[in-house]
């Protein structure tokens, strides 16, 4: 092949390439994806353990962004029928049409076992907690779970608080209540965020089919589930913040945050409007972040 | 009212100046001082991204009255305990009677005259407090000159406080949309002078 040729191959390729790229992001709920990652990062930072470790550091966000993004990818292949059918959803290139559920499929399970892959090669312990956190994600809560009983968020949620228990799992080698701490303060932080957003939404999951708290139990005491679990998520994230010894000034931080997030939490139980549900659902985002950053901060 | 970008800057910096002062810049201070200053900055945090969150409106509920309260009477009594022992006591008894003067008048249908002069009454002592004692430990050489600052920022919450109560009540003293324009402004200026001047200004 001359250079021509293959320089010309590699132009068609480019816009190609690009045009892919731009298709499978939205696949990945970057957003999401992003903030499980800095779990992952602040579990790993919390052990203390040399950090500044980059071919570490590296492994360690590489192997979690894929899994995570895998895992994603693979849970919007699963649901592409019912995105359909939401018109939230509605327009994902998976439920659109714009890529084949064959394509997506190889590419959750190529990023997936790349990142599970990728975190055994760094230590065995490790990539066992990864690939239970793909495994709750994909096969409990969505294959069996999601279209059965509205119970399934909580397996979302113990998915969900995988990243940060294996960052903590890697960074000090065992289990210990630190990390059990952090990842129930991701599991109970997870309704907070989802119950939100399926009151929110709860007429898209009727028309999916989609059983929620909402439909299931009604908005109070899906309400009610929202305020007891910000106060087991605020309550285990001071304890882990706690353990890993956070100094006191950043200890008061996350105390005021925390009660930012009760507090919103309350107002959503007794004086319930959307914009104050909706407001607890993106401060609940913004706390987790907080929270991770204080860790990173804490220990860098 | 639509909020902008640049209002959202201006609030999250604020926070980020008040997350600072719970986490970094009240170190060192005795027990009392850190509660008071923590709950202070605190509501001033929780509050900057409550309004990044929410927009305007969220200066609409009902709590925002007391609320806006708790930030003077927590940072004057702050204030009064580091440099008044003598009376530190007796203000932190007047205080958490006025919080709660405040607390009943608002929460249990006093009348409105009654509702309206009791937050004037309490916000503008402590606003006065936190305008006057730096003035009054400056004079005396007991703190640099950089705590005037505080002095400054205590002069803008104490006017910001009672324009945002008043026109919570519906006695607005300014118009609705050039409070709430001038609101992100207000508050980041007067959080970065209580910083400066905490920080910079301590004996």
């Amino acid at each position: 092949m001359s250079l021509t040729v293959l320089n010309a191959s590699i132009l068609q390729l480019g816009p190609g390439i690009r045009a892919r790229v731009r298709l499978y992001w939205p696949l990945i709920k970057a957003l999401q994806t992003g903030l499980l990652l800095s779990t992952g990062l602040a579990g790993y930072m919390s052990a203390r353990c040399p950090i500044f470790n980059v071919g570490t550091v590296l492994g360690v966000t590489a192997s979690l962004f894929l899994a995570i993004s895998g895992s994603t990818v693979l849970n919007m292949w699963w649901d592409r029928d019912i995105d359909a059918r939401m018109a939230r959803t509605r327009k994902r290139p998976t439920s659109s049409g714009a890529v084949s559920g064959t394509e997506v499929l190889r590419l959750g399970l190529a990023l997936s076992v790349l990142g599970v892959g990728m975190a055994v090669a760094m230590d065995a312990l490790y990539g066992l907690v990864v690939f239970a956190g793909l495994f709750f994600d994909v096969v409990v809560y969505s294959m069996w779970l999601k279209r059965r009983t509205c119970w399934s968020i909580l397996w979302g949620g113990v998915a969900g608080a995988m990243p940060i228990l294996a960052g903590r799992v890697l960074g000090i080698g065992r289990f210990d209540w630190v990390g059990i701490c952090m990842a129930l303060g991701i599991l109970f932080w997870i309704p907070t965020h989802t119950l939100t957003f399926s009151m929110k939404y709860a007429k898209d999951y009727h028309n999916a089919g989609v059983p929620t708290f909402p439909s299931t139990y009604g908005l109070a005491f899906t309400r009610q589930t929202i305020a007891v679990s910000s106060v087991l998520a605020a309550i285990m994230m001071v304890f882990a913040a706690y353990g890993i010894g956070m100094a006191w000034g950043f200890l008061r931080l996350l105390g005021v945050l925390s009660a930012g997030l009760l507090g919103l939490a309350f107002a959503t139980t007794f004086r319930p409007t959307e914009r104050v549900n909706f407001g607890l659902f993106k401060y609940a985002s913004i706390y987790m972040l907080a929270a991770m950053i204080l860790v990173m901060i804490e220990v860098a | 009212m639509k909020m902008h970008a640049l209002d959202r800057a201006l609030l999250l910096g604020m926070s980020l100046l008040a997350a600072f002062q719970v986490s970094i810049g009240i170190e060192g201070l005795s027990t009392l001082p850190i509660i008071s200053y923590t709950i202070g900055f605190g509501v001033l945090l929780v509050a900057g991204l409550l309004l990044i969150i929410l927009g305007f409106e969220a200066l609409e509920a009902p709590i925002v009255v007391i609320i806006s309260t708790v930030i003077p009477l927590s940072l004057s009594v702050g204030l009064v305990w580091q440099n008044l022992p003598g009376v530190r006591s007796v203000y932190l008894i007047l205080a958490a009677i006025g919080f709660l003067a405040v607390l009943l008048t608002r929460s249990l249908g006093a009348p409105p005259r009654l509702a309206v002069l009791t937050v004037a009454l309490v916000h503008g002592i402590a606003g006065m407090i936190i305008f006057l004692l730096p003035i009054l430990l400056r004079a005396r050489g007991a703190a640099g000159s950089a705590y005037l600052l505080v002095s400054a920022g205590g002069a803008l919450i104490g006017a910001g406080g009672l324009l945002l109560s008043f026109l919570r009540m519906g006695v607005p003293i300014l118009p609705r949309k050039t409070l709430l324009r001038g609101m992100p402004i207000l508050l980041l200026l007067t959080t970065a002078l209580f910083v400066a001047g905490f920080r910079f200004g301590s004996a």
